[in-house]
Protein backbone atom coordinates (compact mmCIF):
# COMPACT_ATOMS: atom_id res chain seq x y z
CA UNK A 1 0.00 0.00 0.00
CA UNK A 2 1.65 3.21 1.23
CA UNK A 3 5.20 3.60 1.28
CA UNK A 4 7.34 5.82 3.85
CA UNK A 5 7.62 8.05 1.10
CA UNK A 6 4.32 8.43 0.16
CA UNK A 7 3.13 8.82 4.26
CA UNK A 8 5.72 11.76 3.95
CA UNK A 9 4.20 13.64 1.00
CA UNK A 10 1.19 12.98 2.47
CA UNK A 11 1.95 15.12 5.70
CA UNK A 12 4.06 17.72 3.78
CA UNK A 13 0.87 18.01 2.06
CA UNK A 14 -1.08 18.57 4.82
CA UNK A 15 1.50 20.89 6.29
CA UNK A 16 1.97 23.28 3.17
CA UNK A 17 -2.03 23.63 3.00
CA UNK A 18 -2.15 24.09 6.48
CA UNK A 19 0.61 26.89 6.80
CA UNK A 20 -0.77 28.52 3.49
CA UNK A 21 -4.56 28.68 4.08
CA UNK A 22 -3.67 30.39 7.50
CA UNK A 23 -1.52 32.87 6.15
CA UNK A 24 -3.78 33.14 3.39
CA UNK A 25 -6.86 34.11 5.49
CA UNK A 26 -4.74 36.76 6.89
CA UNK A 27 -3.63 38.66 4.22
CA UNK A 28 -6.36 37.88 2.09
CA UNK A 29 -8.91 39.79 5.21
CA UNK A 30 -7.50 42.67 4.33
CA UNK A 31 -7.04 42.50 0.55
CA UNK A 32 -10.89 41.64 0.37
CA UNK A 33 -12.08 44.34 2.91
CA UNK A 34 -10.21 47.07 0.90
CA UNK A 35 -11.71 45.59 -2.78
CA UNK A 36 -14.95 44.84 -1.15
CA UNK A 37 -14.91 48.62 0.04
CA UNK A 38 -12.78 51.11 -1.74
CA UNK A 39 -14.12 53.63 -4.57
CA UNK A 40 -10.37 53.96 -5.54
CA UNK A 41 -9.42 53.75 -9.21
CA UNK A 42 -7.51 50.91 -8.50
CA UNK A 43 -9.77 48.67 -7.38
CA UNK A 44 -10.18 46.96 -11.03
CA UNK A 45 -5.84 46.69 -11.12
CA UNK A 46 -5.59 45.06 -7.67
CA UNK A 47 -8.45 42.42 -8.41
CA UNK A 48 -7.20 41.54 -11.56
CA UNK A 49 -3.63 41.00 -10.29
CA UNK A 50 -5.36 38.89 -7.54
CA UNK A 51 -7.07 36.99 -9.82
CA UNK A 52 -4.19 36.12 -12.40
CA UNK A 53 -3.31 32.78 -10.59
CA UNK A 54 -7.03 31.43 -11.89
CA UNK A 55 -6.03 31.83 -15.45
CA UNK A 56 -2.12 31.80 -15.98
CA UNK A 57 -0.44 28.54 -16.04
CA UNK A 58 1.02 27.27 -13.07
CA UNK A 59 4.48 27.18 -14.66
CA UNK A 60 4.53 30.24 -15.44
CA UNK A 61 3.71 31.98 -12.21
CA UNK A 62 6.63 29.02 -11.01
CA UNK A 63 8.69 30.93 -13.29
CA UNK A 64 8.73 34.23 -12.28
CA UNK A 65 8.81 33.37 -8.54
CA UNK A 66 12.04 31.06 -9.25
CA UNK A 67 13.18 34.24 -10.78
CA UNK A 68 12.17 36.42 -8.25
CA UNK A 69 13.25 34.26 -5.25
CA UNK A 70 16.52 33.50 -7.31
CA UNK A 71 19.80 34.44 -6.03
CA UNK A 72 19.91 37.43 -8.53
CA UNK A 73 15.76 38.30 -8.54
CA UNK A 74 14.67 40.88 -5.92
CA UNK A 75 13.17 38.64 -3.21
CA UNK A 76 16.31 36.25 -3.31
CA UNK A 77 18.35 39.91 -2.55
CA UNK A 78 16.25 41.02 0.17
CA UNK A 79 16.07 37.41 1.76
CA UNK A 80 20.02 37.15 1.58
CA UNK A 81 20.15 40.04 3.27
CA UNK A 82 18.43 39.28 6.34
CA UNK A 83 20.36 35.69 6.26
CA UNK A 84 18.13 33.89 5.56
CA UNK A 85 19.13 32.41 2.35
CA UNK A 86 17.32 31.79 -0.70
CA UNK A 87 13.78 30.17 -1.41
CA UNK A 88 13.29 27.69 -3.90
CA UNK A 89 13.90 24.66 -3.07
CA UNK A 90 12.81 25.08 0.46
CA UNK A 91 9.78 24.57 2.43
CA UNK A 92 9.19 27.93 2.98
CA UNK A 93 9.80 28.79 -0.63
CA UNK A 94 6.76 26.45 -1.33
CA UNK A 95 4.84 28.56 1.10
CA UNK A 96 5.54 31.58 -0.59
CA UNK A 97 4.55 30.14 -4.01
CA UNK A 98 1.34 28.31 -2.83
CA UNK A 99 -0.13 31.94 -1.35
CA UNK A 100 0.31 33.28 -4.32
CA UNK A 101 -0.68 30.93 -6.60
CA UNK A 102 -3.80 30.47 -4.14
CA UNK A 103 -4.40 33.91 -3.18
CA UNK A 104 -7.76 34.60 -5.75
CA UNK A 105 -9.61 31.43 -3.71
CA UNK A 106 -9.17 33.09 -0.49
CA UNK A 107 -9.86 36.49 -1.21
CA UNK A 108 -13.09 36.63 -3.34
CA UNK A 109 -15.35 34.61 -1.34
CA UNK A 110 -14.32 37.05 1.66
CA UNK A 111 -14.86 39.44 -0.35
CA UNK A 112 -18.08 38.12 -1.82
CA UNK A 113 -19.30 38.15 1.84
CA UNK A 114 -18.01 41.29 2.78
CA UNK A 115 -20.15 43.14 -0.31
CA UNK A 116 -23.04 41.05 0.94
CA UNK A 117 -23.22 42.25 4.06
CA UNK A 118 -23.32 46.01 2.79
CA UNK A 119 -23.03 49.53 4.14
CA UNK A 120 -26.12 49.20 6.97
CA UNK A 121 -25.08 46.95 9.69
CA UNK A 122 -21.65 49.07 9.87
CA UNK A 123 -23.89 51.86 9.87
CA UNK A 124 -25.77 50.59 12.78
CA UNK A 125 -22.68 49.80 14.60
CA UNK A 126 -21.64 52.93 14.33
CA UNK A 127 -24.69 54.03 16.17
CA UNK A 128 -24.60 52.01 18.74
CA UNK A 129 -20.87 53.10 20.14
CA UNK A 130 -18.90 50.19 18.52
CA UNK A 131 -15.66 51.53 16.73
CA UNK A 132 -14.85 50.57 13.16
CA UNK A 133 -12.81 47.90 14.46
CA UNK A 134 -14.87 46.49 17.18
CA UNK A 135 -17.63 46.47 14.30
CA UNK A 136 -15.58 44.29 12.24
CA UNK A 137 -15.25 41.47 14.85
CA UNK A 138 -18.36 42.15 16.37
CA UNK A 139 -20.39 42.32 13.41
CA UNK A 140 -18.81 41.64 10.16
CA UNK A 141 -16.53 38.41 10.66
CA UNK A 142 -19.78 36.78 12.48
CA UNK A 143 -21.80 37.22 8.95
CA UNK A 144 -18.98 36.87 6.72
CA UNK A 145 -18.48 33.18 8.60
CA UNK A 146 -19.93 31.62 5.31
CA UNK A 147 -17.77 33.03 2.95
CA UNK A 148 -14.55 32.40 5.51
CA UNK A 149 -15.79 28.87 5.76
CA UNK A 150 -15.81 28.49 1.58
CA UNK A 151 -12.30 30.39 1.48
CA UNK A 152 -10.49 27.97 3.81
CA UNK A 153 -11.95 25.14 2.05
CA UNK A 154 -10.92 26.71 -1.36
CA UNK A 155 -7.75 27.30 0.08
CA UNK A 156 -6.83 24.30 1.20
CA UNK A 157 -7.61 22.15 -1.47
CA UNK A 158 -6.33 24.41 -4.04
CA UNK A 159 -2.68 24.61 -2.40
CA UNK A 160 -3.23 20.46 -1.94
CA UNK A 161 -4.07 19.95 -5.78
CA UNK A 162 -1.03 21.98 -6.63
CA UNK A 163 1.47 20.49 -9.19
CA UNK A 164 3.25 22.91 -11.35
CA UNK A 165 4.12 25.65 -9.34
CA UNK A 166 5.38 23.37 -7.14
CA UNK A 167 7.71 21.49 -9.62
CA UNK A 168 9.11 24.98 -10.67
CA UNK A 169 9.59 26.40 -7.16
CA UNK A 170 10.61 23.01 -4.93
CA UNK A 171 11.56 20.37 -7.28
CA UNK A 172 11.21 16.85 -5.66
CA UNK A 173 13.21 16.99 -2.87
CA UNK A 174 11.89 13.95 -0.28
CA UNK A 175 10.65 15.45 3.01
CA UNK A 176 11.12 18.89 1.65
CA UNK A 177 9.22 19.42 -0.91
CA UNK A 178 7.98 16.18 -2.52
CA UNK A 179 3.97 16.73 -1.78
CA UNK A 180 1.67 13.89 -2.70
CA UNK A 181 0.79 15.46 -6.53
CA UNK A 182 4.80 14.89 -7.11
CA UNK A 183 4.47 11.94 -5.61
CA UNK A 184 1.99 10.33 -7.45
CA UNK A 185 3.66 11.77 -11.42
CA UNK A 186 6.96 10.12 -9.72
CA UNK A 187 4.92 6.71 -8.87
CA UNK A 188 3.97 7.10 -12.42
CA UNK A 189 6.87 8.01 -14.45
CA UNK A 190 8.17 5.19 -12.42
CA UNK A 191 5.75 2.72 -13.67
CA UNK A 192 4.46 2.24 -10.49
CA UNK A 193 0.67 2.66 -11.27
CA UNK A 194 -0.77 0.40 -7.89
CA UNK A 195 1.09 3.00 -5.81
CA UNK A 196 -0.17 6.02 -7.99
CA UNK A 197 -3.73 4.46 -7.34
CA UNK A 198 -3.63 4.80 -4.14
CA UNK A 199 -2.75 8.13 -3.80
CA UNK A 200 -4.65 9.52 -6.47
CA UNK A 201 -7.85 7.85 -5.46
CA UNK A 202 -7.49 9.32 -1.84
CA UNK A 203 -7.38 12.44 -3.56
CA UNK A 204 -10.50 11.80 -5.57
CA UNK A 205 -11.76 10.66 -2.07
CA UNK A 206 -10.28 13.60 -0.22
CA UNK A 207 -11.77 16.49 -2.35
CA UNK A 208 -15.06 14.85 -2.42
CA UNK A 209 -15.21 14.99 1.72
CA UNK A 210 -14.10 18.86 1.34
CA UNK A 211 -16.59 19.74 -0.87
CA UNK A 212 -19.38 17.61 0.47
CA UNK A 213 -18.64 19.28 3.23
CA UNK A 214 -18.98 22.72 2.12
CA UNK A 215 -21.77 21.97 0.56
CA UNK A 216 -23.63 20.71 3.59
CA UNK A 217 -22.47 23.06 5.76
CA UNK A 218 -22.68 26.35 3.87
CA UNK A 219 -26.00 25.94 2.28
CA UNK A 220 -27.07 29.52 0.43
CA UNK A 221 -29.76 31.48 0.95
CA UNK A 222 -29.62 30.57 4.44
CA UNK A 223 -29.21 34.32 5.66
CA UNK A 224 -31.68 36.24 7.89
CA UNK B 1 -27.32 80.81 18.96
CA UNK B 2 -26.69 79.89 22.97
CA UNK B 3 -24.34 77.27 22.80
CA UNK B 4 -25.94 76.34 26.05
CA UNK B 5 -29.10 74.55 24.70
CA UNK B 6 -30.91 73.26 21.75
CA UNK B 7 -29.86 71.83 18.81
CA UNK B 8 -27.54 73.89 16.23
CA UNK B 9 -26.75 72.46 12.98
CA UNK B 10 -25.52 73.85 10.16
CA UNK B 11 -24.60 71.92 6.91
CA UNK B 12 -23.76 72.42 3.64
CA UNK B 13 -23.23 69.62 1.22
CA UNK B 14 -22.94 69.00 -2.49
CA UNK B 15 -23.53 66.42 -4.53
CA UNK B 16 -24.13 65.73 -8.31
CA UNK B 17 -27.58 66.65 -8.78
CA UNK B 18 -28.38 67.28 -4.96
CA UNK B 19 -27.16 70.31 -2.42
CA UNK B 20 -28.16 70.08 1.20
CA UNK B 21 -27.73 73.85 2.61
CA UNK B 22 -29.06 74.10 6.18
CA UNK B 23 -28.87 76.15 9.27
CA UNK B 24 -30.67 75.34 11.86
CA UNK B 25 -31.51 76.36 15.33
CA UNK B 26 -33.93 73.17 16.74
CA UNK B 27 -35.25 73.04 20.34
CA UNK B 28 -33.27 70.61 22.51
CA UNK B 29 -35.86 69.14 24.12
CA UNK B 30 -39.70 67.06 22.69
CA UNK B 31 -39.95 65.68 19.08
CA UNK B 32 -39.25 68.16 16.06
CA UNK B 33 -40.07 66.70 12.81
CA UNK B 34 -38.04 66.80 9.46
CA UNK B 35 -40.78 66.70 7.25
CA UNK B 36 -40.44 66.87 3.17
CA UNK B 37 -40.80 65.10 -0.29
CA UNK B 38 -38.74 62.48 -0.45
CA UNK B 39 -35.35 63.70 -2.46
CA UNK B 40 -36.20 67.15 -0.06
CA UNK B 41 -33.08 66.54 1.60
CA UNK B 42 -34.21 65.18 5.54
CA UNK B 43 -32.84 61.79 5.34
CA UNK B 44 -29.62 63.64 4.24
CA UNK B 45 -29.83 65.96 7.24
CA UNK B 46 -30.34 63.69 10.10
CA UNK B 47 -27.30 61.61 8.41
CA UNK B 48 -25.02 64.66 8.90
CA UNK B 49 -26.46 65.11 12.05
CA UNK B 50 -25.29 61.20 12.96
CA UNK B 51 -22.05 61.71 11.49
CA UNK B 52 -22.64 58.78 8.71
CA UNK B 53 -22.50 61.66 5.97
CA UNK B 54 -19.17 63.17 6.38
CA UNK B 55 -20.12 67.12 5.51
CA UNK B 56 -16.90 69.00 6.12
CA UNK B 57 -17.26 72.56 7.17
CA UNK B 58 -20.40 71.84 9.12
CA UNK B 59 -21.23 72.42 12.63
CA UNK B 60 -23.31 70.84 15.08
CA UNK B 61 -23.88 71.08 18.97
CA UNK B 62 -26.46 69.73 20.80
CA UNK B 63 -27.51 70.78 24.03
CA UNK B 64 -23.74 72.48 24.58
CA UNK B 65 -22.10 69.53 23.23
CA UNK B 66 -19.80 70.43 20.26
CA UNK B 67 -20.08 67.19 17.60
CA UNK B 68 -18.55 68.90 14.46
CA UNK B 69 -17.31 71.96 13.72
CA UNK B 70 -14.10 74.06 11.53
CA UNK B 71 -11.66 71.99 14.15
CA UNK B 72 -13.44 68.95 14.84
CA UNK B 73 -15.14 65.78 13.76
CA UNK B 74 -16.15 63.44 15.73
CA UNK B 75 -17.23 60.11 14.10
CA UNK B 76 -20.12 58.62 14.40
CA UNK B 77 -19.68 55.90 17.37
CA UNK B 78 -18.44 58.74 19.48
CA UNK B 79 -21.79 61.08 19.44
CA UNK B 80 -23.87 59.78 21.99
CA UNK B 81 -26.81 59.63 19.72
CA UNK B 82 -29.64 56.71 18.84
CA UNK B 83 -30.55 56.11 15.42
CA UNK B 84 -33.63 54.21 14.29
CA UNK B 85 -33.27 53.03 10.68
CA UNK B 86 -36.53 53.09 8.54
CA UNK B 87 -35.70 49.28 8.35
CA UNK B 88 -35.24 48.09 11.39
CA UNK B 89 -31.33 46.90 10.53
CA UNK B 90 -31.14 44.43 13.35
CA UNK B 91 -27.77 42.00 13.60
CA UNK B 92 -29.07 39.30 12.38
CA UNK B 93 -26.82 36.93 13.75
CA UNK B 94 -27.37 38.18 17.32
CA UNK B 95 -30.56 37.32 19.61
CA UNK B 96 -33.23 40.27 20.25
CA UNK B 97 -32.10 40.15 23.92
CA UNK B 98 -27.88 40.50 22.17
CA UNK B 99 -28.66 43.25 20.37
CA UNK B 100 -29.83 44.97 22.53
CA UNK B 101 -27.14 44.80 25.00
CA UNK B 102 -24.51 45.57 21.79
CA UNK B 103 -24.99 49.35 22.05
CA UNK B 104 -25.54 49.50 25.88
CA UNK B 105 -22.40 47.48 27.01
CA UNK B 106 -20.72 49.85 25.19
CA UNK B 107 -21.78 52.86 26.71
CA UNK B 108 -19.75 53.84 30.25
CA UNK B 109 -21.78 52.95 33.48
CA UNK B 110 -21.91 56.57 34.20
CA UNK B 111 -23.48 57.79 31.35
CA UNK B 112 -26.05 55.15 31.46
CA UNK B 113 -29.84 56.54 32.26
CA UNK B 114 -32.02 54.24 30.14
CA UNK B 115 -31.75 50.80 31.71
CA UNK B 116 -32.34 47.97 29.08
CA UNK B 117 -35.48 46.72 31.33
CA UNK B 118 -36.97 50.33 30.68
CA UNK B 119 -36.42 50.28 27.15
CA UNK B 120 -37.46 46.49 27.01
CA UNK B 121 -40.85 47.57 28.90
CA UNK B 122 -41.56 50.72 27.07
CA UNK B 123 -41.72 48.84 23.61
CA UNK B 124 -42.84 45.86 25.33
CA UNK B 125 -40.82 43.28 23.65
CA UNK B 126 -40.08 41.64 26.88
CA UNK B 127 -41.40 38.16 24.96
CA UNK B 128 -39.05 38.31 22.28
CA UNK B 129 -35.93 37.91 23.73
CA UNK B 130 -34.88 35.15 23.15
CA UNK B 131 -35.44 35.41 19.44
CA UNK B 132 -33.32 35.63 16.42
CA UNK B 133 -34.46 39.44 14.42
CA UNK B 134 -35.11 36.57 11.47
CA UNK B 135 -38.54 35.23 13.69
CA UNK B 136 -39.99 38.94 14.76
CA UNK B 137 -42.48 40.90 12.15
CA UNK B 138 -41.81 44.26 10.89
CA UNK B 139 -43.61 45.80 13.50
CA UNK B 140 -41.99 43.58 16.01
CA UNK B 141 -38.31 44.19 14.61
CA UNK B 142 -38.98 48.37 14.53
CA UNK B 143 -40.06 47.95 18.35
CA UNK B 144 -36.59 46.47 19.00
CA UNK B 145 -34.90 48.52 16.70
CA UNK B 146 -36.33 51.35 18.84
CA UNK B 147 -35.43 49.97 21.93
CA UNK B 148 -31.96 49.51 21.39
CA UNK B 149 -31.11 52.80 20.27
CA UNK B 150 -32.57 53.92 23.51
CA UNK B 151 -30.57 51.44 25.68
CA UNK B 152 -27.71 53.34 24.88
CA UNK B 153 -29.05 56.17 26.58
CA UNK B 154 -29.14 59.03 23.91
CA UNK B 155 -28.55 62.15 24.23
CA UNK B 156 -30.33 62.80 20.53
CA UNK B 157 -32.50 60.61 19.10
CA UNK B 158 -32.89 60.51 15.53
CA UNK B 159 -35.54 58.65 13.51
CA UNK B 160 -35.65 58.00 9.54
CA UNK B 161 -39.18 57.31 8.62
CA UNK B 162 -39.14 54.26 11.34
CA UNK B 163 -42.91 53.70 10.10
CA UNK B 164 -42.48 53.87 6.54
CA UNK B 165 -41.54 50.13 5.58
CA UNK B 166 -44.71 49.73 7.53
CA UNK B 167 -48.38 48.96 6.80
CA UNK B 168 -51.08 50.91 8.38
CA UNK B 169 -52.02 48.28 11.20
CA UNK B 170 -48.68 48.13 11.81
CA UNK B 171 -48.26 51.84 12.07
CA UNK B 172 -51.18 52.16 14.14
CA UNK B 173 -49.57 49.31 16.89
CA UNK B 174 -46.10 51.64 16.80
CA UNK B 175 -47.24 54.77 17.41
CA UNK B 176 -48.45 54.56 20.90
CA UNK B 177 -45.00 53.41 21.89
CA UNK B 178 -43.66 56.80 19.91
CA UNK B 179 -46.04 58.90 22.02
CA UNK B 180 -45.01 56.90 25.22
CA UNK B 181 -41.46 57.50 24.42
CA UNK B 182 -42.39 61.03 24.42
CA UNK B 183 -44.26 61.37 27.55
CA UNK B 184 -41.84 59.32 29.82
CA UNK B 185 -38.22 60.01 28.73
CA UNK B 186 -36.43 63.48 28.34
CA UNK B 187 -34.47 62.75 25.04
CA UNK B 188 -34.79 65.24 22.12
CA UNK B 189 -35.93 63.55 19.20
CA UNK B 190 -35.41 64.40 15.66
CA UNK B 191 -38.34 62.76 13.46
CA UNK B 192 -38.04 62.54 9.82
CA UNK B 193 -40.99 61.67 7.69
CA UNK B 194 -43.20 62.06 4.65
CA UNK B 195 -46.48 61.50 6.27
CA UNK B 196 -48.47 64.34 7.82
CA UNK B 197 -50.64 62.37 9.94
CA UNK B 198 -47.32 61.16 12.04
CA UNK B 199 -46.12 64.97 12.22
CA UNK B 200 -49.35 65.54 13.40
CA UNK B 201 -49.22 63.13 16.17
CA UNK B 202 -46.08 63.08 17.23
CA UNK B 203 -44.09 66.23 16.96
CA UNK B 204 -44.22 69.26 18.55
CA UNK B 205 -41.69 71.18 16.15
CA UNK B 206 -41.35 71.20 12.84
CA UNK B 207 -38.98 71.90 9.85
CA UNK B 208 -40.25 71.64 6.45
CA UNK B 209 -37.42 70.50 3.96
CA UNK B 210 -37.86 71.57 0.39
CA UNK B 211 -34.95 70.71 -2.06
CA UNK B 212 -32.40 70.32 0.34
CA UNK B 213 -33.68 73.82 2.34
CA UNK B 214 -35.78 74.43 5.43
CA UNK B 215 -38.51 76.42 4.30
CA UNK B 216 -40.17 76.71 7.18
CA UNK B 217 -38.82 76.13 10.99
CA UNK B 218 -40.88 76.55 14.52
CA UNK B 219 -43.48 75.18 16.71
CA UNK B 220 -46.23 72.42 15.20
CA UNK B 221 -49.63 74.63 15.71
CA UNK B 222 -47.95 78.24 14.74
CA UNK B 223 -45.92 76.35 11.02
CA UNK B 224 -48.90 74.53 9.83
CA UNK B 225 -51.08 77.52 9.94
CA UNK B 226 -48.99 79.09 8.06
CA UNK B 227 -50.36 80.28 4.87
CA UNK B 228 -47.09 79.78 2.60
CA UNK B 229 -46.55 76.35 3.66
CA UNK B 230 -50.57 74.81 3.47
CA UNK B 231 -50.21 74.98 0.00
CA UNK B 232 -46.92 72.45 -0.71
CA UNK B 233 -49.11 70.23 1.88
CA UNK B 234 -51.96 70.38 -0.56
CA UNK B 235 -54.88 67.91 0.70
CA UNK B 236 -53.51 67.70 3.89
CA UNK B 237 -53.14 71.32 5.03
CA UNK B 238 -54.75 71.89 8.36
CA UNK B 239 -54.34 72.75 12.14
CA UNK B 240 -53.16 70.37 14.77
CA UNK B 241 -54.42 72.29 17.97
CA UNK B 242 -53.60 71.02 21.66
CA UNK B 243 -56.91 70.21 23.55
CA UNK B 244 -58.30 68.30 26.38
CA UNK B 245 -61.34 66.57 27.38
CA UNK B 246 -63.46 68.92 29.60
CA UNK B 247 -66.62 66.43 29.15
CA UNK B 248 -67.96 63.33 27.60
CA UNK B 249 -71.49 62.69 26.52
CA UNK B 250 -72.41 58.93 27.31
CA UNK B 251 -75.38 59.39 25.17
CA UNK B 252 -74.15 59.77 21.68
CA UNK B 253 -70.37 58.76 22.15
CA UNK B 254 -69.19 62.35 22.15
CA UNK B 255 -66.23 63.93 23.83
CA UNK B 256 -66.37 67.77 24.14
CA UNK B 257 -62.51 68.82 23.72
CA UNK B 258 -61.35 72.14 24.61
CA UNK B 259 -58.65 73.85 23.05
CA UNK B 260 -57.35 77.77 23.44
CA UNK B 261 -60.46 79.33 21.88
CA UNK B 262 -63.74 76.95 22.32
CA UNK B 263 -65.21 73.68 22.44
CA UNK B 264 -65.29 71.26 20.20
CA UNK B 265 -67.61 68.06 19.73
CA UNK B 266 -65.68 64.77 18.69
CA UNK B 267 -66.21 60.85 18.86
CA UNK B 268 -65.19 59.63 22.26
CA UNK B 269 -62.76 57.19 22.33
CA UNK B 270 -63.20 56.53 26.09
CA UNK B 271 -60.20 58.94 26.87
CA UNK B 272 -61.24 60.14 30.69
CA UNK B 273 -62.10 63.52 31.84
CA UNK B 274 -58.83 66.11 31.65
CA UNK B 275 -56.69 63.97 29.41
CA UNK B 276 -54.64 66.14 27.33
CA UNK B 277 -54.80 65.34 23.45
CA UNK B 278 -54.46 66.95 20.44
CA UNK B 279 -57.04 67.68 17.76
CA UNK B 280 -56.61 67.87 13.89
CA UNK B 281 -58.81 69.90 11.45
CA UNK B 282 -57.77 70.11 7.80
CA UNK B 283 -58.74 73.00 5.70
CA UNK B 284 -60.80 71.58 3.36
CA UNK B 285 -63.26 70.33 6.57
CA UNK B 286 -63.87 73.83 7.64
CA UNK B 287 -66.43 75.83 5.19
CA UNK B 288 -67.15 79.48 6.47
CA UNK B 289 -70.63 81.72 7.15
CA UNK B 290 -71.70 85.03 8.09
CA UNK B 291 -74.23 83.65 10.19
CA UNK B 292 -74.28 81.11 12.49
CA UNK B 293 -76.50 78.05 10.85
CA UNK B 294 -79.26 76.34 12.03
CA UNK B 295 -80.52 73.28 10.59
CA UNK B 296 -77.36 71.65 9.76
CA UNK B 297 -75.82 67.73 10.53
CA UNK B 298 -72.25 69.85 11.47
CA UNK B 299 -71.98 69.81 15.36
CA UNK B 300 -69.39 72.03 15.49
CA UNK B 301 -69.62 75.85 14.80
CA UNK B 302 -67.39 78.22 15.95
CA UNK B 303 -67.17 82.11 15.33
CA UNK B 304 -64.03 83.50 13.70
CA UNK B 305 -62.05 86.11 12.78
CA UNK B 306 -60.73 86.30 9.37
CA UNK B 307 -56.57 86.85 9.41
CA UNK B 308 -55.51 86.93 6.16
CA UNK B 309 -56.19 84.91 3.11
CA UNK B 310 -53.68 83.75 -0.23
CA UNK B 311 -54.56 81.86 -3.26
CA UNK B 312 -54.62 77.79 -3.53
CA UNK B 313 -52.67 76.41 -5.53
CA UNK B 314 -55.31 75.56 -7.32
CA UNK B 315 -56.88 78.72 -9.13
CA UNK B 316 -60.44 77.97 -8.22
CA UNK B 317 -59.38 77.73 -4.45
CA UNK B 318 -58.30 80.05 -1.75
CA UNK B 319 -56.92 79.24 1.64
CA UNK B 320 -58.45 81.35 4.48
CA UNK B 321 -56.65 81.75 7.67
CA UNK B 322 -58.53 82.40 10.89
CA UNK B 323 -58.31 82.78 14.66
CA UNK B 324 -60.54 81.45 16.79
CA UNK B 325 -59.62 82.80 20.62
CA UNK B 326 -56.20 81.99 20.48
CA UNK B 327 -56.36 79.37 18.14
CA UNK B 328 -55.62 79.47 14.53
CA UNK B 329 -57.26 77.58 11.89
CA UNK B 330 -57.40 77.42 8.37
CA UNK B 331 -60.04 77.23 5.56
CA UNK B 332 -59.95 76.17 2.17
CA UNK B 333 -62.71 77.62 -0.14
CA UNK B 334 -63.77 78.48 -3.47
CA UNK B 335 -62.63 81.83 -5.00
CA UNK B 336 -66.33 82.57 -5.76
CA UNK B 337 -67.20 81.35 -2.29
CA UNK B 338 -64.83 83.70 -0.97
CA UNK B 339 -65.91 86.68 -3.30
CA UNK B 340 -69.31 86.15 -2.38
CA UNK B 341 -68.34 86.45 1.14
CA UNK B 342 -66.33 89.50 0.38
CA UNK B 343 -63.45 88.07 2.84
CA UNK B 344 -61.31 90.48 4.43
CA UNK B 345 -59.10 90.57 7.30
CA UNK B 346 -60.52 91.25 10.60
CA UNK B 347 -63.83 90.17 9.43
CA UNK B 348 -66.11 88.34 11.82
CA UNK B 349 -66.92 84.92 10.59
CA UNK B 350 -68.65 81.25 11.49
CA UNK B 351 -66.22 78.66 10.83
CA UNK B 352 -68.62 74.87 10.40
CA UNK B 353 -66.18 72.01 10.79
CA UNK B 354 -67.57 68.80 9.18
CA UNK B 355 -64.64 66.43 10.53
CA UNK B 356 -62.40 66.53 13.40
CA UNK B 357 -59.85 64.14 14.09
CA UNK B 358 -58.48 63.05 17.45
CA UNK B 359 -55.08 62.09 17.58
CA UNK B 360 -52.81 61.05 20.36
Amino acid sequence: MLSDTDWSAIRLTLELASVTTLLLLVIGTPIAWWLARTRSAWKGAVGAVVALPIVLPPTVIGFYLLVAMGPEGPVGRLTQSLGLGVLPFTFAGLVVASVFYSLPFVVQPIQNAFEAIGERPLEAAATLRASPLDTFFSVVLPLARPGYLTASVLGFAHTVGEFGVVLMIGGNIPDKTRVVSVQIYDHVEALEYAQAHWLAAGMVAFSFVVLLLLYTLNPTGRRA
Amino acid sequence: MSPGTGIRARFKLDYSGFSLDVDLDLPGRGVTALFGHSGSGKTTLLRAIAGLEHAPGGTLSVNGDVWQDAAVFRPTHRRPLGYVFQEASLFPHLTVQANLEYGQKRVPQAQRRVSLEQAVDLLNIGHLRARKPARLSGGERQRVGIARALATSPRLLLMDEPLAALDHALKQEILPYLERLHDELDIPVLYVSHAPDEVARLADHIVVMEAGRAVAAGPLTDTLARLDLPIKLGEDAGVVLDAVVAARDEEWHLAHMEFAGGRLWVRDHGLPVGHHARVRILARDVSLARAPMSGTSILNTLPAVVVDSVDDAHPALTLVKLRVGESPLLARLTRRSAHALEITPGQLLYAQIKAVALIG
